[in-house]
């Protein structure tokens, strides 16, 4: 990779001015993205402004009825928090199906939010629960947070600090993985919280994490896999690529959300 | 610049670019060269060495990021005389051909048992191992030799 320096502030203060300061620098959380990215070369920071030495940013805690998970919290602590697992059991269990054990130890909550892979895992399960999101200036909606293909409403000097989970009624995510690389093909979680039924959708989007009102709609009559058995996916919202069509991700989007729903039904 | 870290219960200073890599430390300025780089692209688990007691992909770990840690390569775990049981397990069930994922193996076996104890079923370690691939072997004598390292390791004080 090309030469960079290197800054580990103790505070997000200081990240926050140490970022406005260069132009041209980047945040780096856990790296299992950043990193392979830098080494191919399609990534050229003049700064990596490294936000281990933050302690603020890796706890987990119960706070006015929301989960909040800081942005450095790696995918392991979150797959294996108790807090968690008694608030919101299955999004342990997200954690727990990303990347492999070792990129789980590294990767952090934070960096794949903020890095909006579209076929990532994270971005689903939070856009279903309406999860919202801290940064070093604001505090966003995940609607307003997802932005597309690997966007998002991040600016050049805002970081992600804290996502405040609502705690659910009921959560499910199931995803149909590439075999080869695990990543979704189709992946779908549906959650029922105060504010109502959620259902988001990675992998397949063309555009990124979406949302089905139509599923929606039917899941707030009936949750149940029998509403949603006859809602068709526009194709015209999916992606294609040598993984899969979009006419078979349309199809998986059906099948996931069926075993979505099941799983938060139990 | 100037990172300070634990190698195998040494303390390490070294004077570095902040790109090098954790694996470029341990290789090429530590000669610890039984970490290996298979894939360099986090896939492949040749790399796998112990941070602050977790598995991690040390291509894909900045040395900087590592300041202040405890790391431990498959150097640090067994002697020639006195074998890590795991080894002894991978040994023993002639869980290698070419050996070249041996080292990044037996560093995710023993995080595997670290996590999720002595008794492992066969299912598990073939889950666990996703993020180490081997070329020769076909996995079985492996996950053999990671449920008989396990168990090992119970009854020694490794």
């Amino acid at each position: 990779m090309y030469s960079f320096d290197y800054q580990r502030p103790p505070t997000i203060e200081e990240a926050a001015t140490a970022l406005a300061s260069s132009p041209d620098a980047k945040v780096l959380a856990g790296g299992q993205t950043l990193l392979p990215t830098m080494k191919q070369r399609l990534a050229r920071p003049s700064v990596l402004i490294d936000l281990g030495g933050i302690a603020g940013l890796q706890s987990i805690s119960r706070k006015d009825g929301m989960l909040v998970i800081g942005a450095m919290v790696t995918h392991h602590a979150v797959a294996n928090s108790q807090e968690v697992k008694s608030a919101i059991p299955h999004l342990a269990d997200v954690a727990e199906n990303i990347g492999d054990p070792q990129v789980r130890n590294r990767g952090t909550i934070g960096g794949s939010l903020a890095n909006n892979d579209p076929a990532a895992d994270y971005p689903a399960a939070a856009l279903a629960l309406g999860a919202t999101f801290k940064t070093s200036q604001r505090t966003l909606s995940a609607e307003d947070f997802f932005q597309g293909l690997f966007t998002t409403a991040l600016k050049e000097n805002e970081i992600l600090t804290e996502i405040h989970f609502p705690i659910p009624k009921r959560f499910g995510y199931a995803r149909f993985s590439n075999p080869a690389s695990r990543f979704a093909l189709a992946g779908v979680a549906v959650a029922e919280t105060a504010a109502g039924v959620r259902v988001a959708v990675t992998g397949a989007g063309a555009d990124g994490v979406f949302r089905v009102p139509a599923m929606e709609a039917a899941l707030s009559k009936s949750f149940a896999v029998s509403a949603i058995a006859g809602i068709a996916i526009d194709v015209k919202l999916l992606g294609s690529d040598i993984h899969a069509g979009a006419d078979y991700r349309a199809q998986l989007i059906k099948v996931m959300a069926r075993d979505a729903v099941t799983m938060a039904a139990s | 610049m100037k990172v300070t870290l634990t190698v195998n219960g040494q303390s390490v200073i070294e004077d570095i670019e902040p790109r090098t890599l954790l694996v470029q430390l341990l290789r090429d300025r530590l000669q610890l060269t039984g970490t290996h780089v298979g894939c360099d692209t986090s896939q492949c688990g040749a790399c796998v060495v112990h941070v602050d007691g977790r598995a991690i992909k040390s291509c894909t770990a900045l040395a900087v990021s590592c300041e202040g840690t405890k790391v431990i390569t498959i150097e640090g775990i067994g002697t020639e005389d006195h074998l890590h049981p795991m080894q002894e397990a991978f040994r023993e069930h002639h869980a290698l051909q070419c050996g070249y994922c041996t080292p990044g193996m037996i560093m995710s076996s023993i995080d595997i048992v670290n996590r999720k104890g002595h008794k492992l079923d066969e299912h598990t370690i073939r889950e666990e191992l996703e993020g180490n691939i081997c070329r020769c072997t076909g996995y079985h004598k492996i996950v053999k030799a990671v449920g008989a390292g396990a168990a090992a390791m119970a009854k020694s004080s490794a």
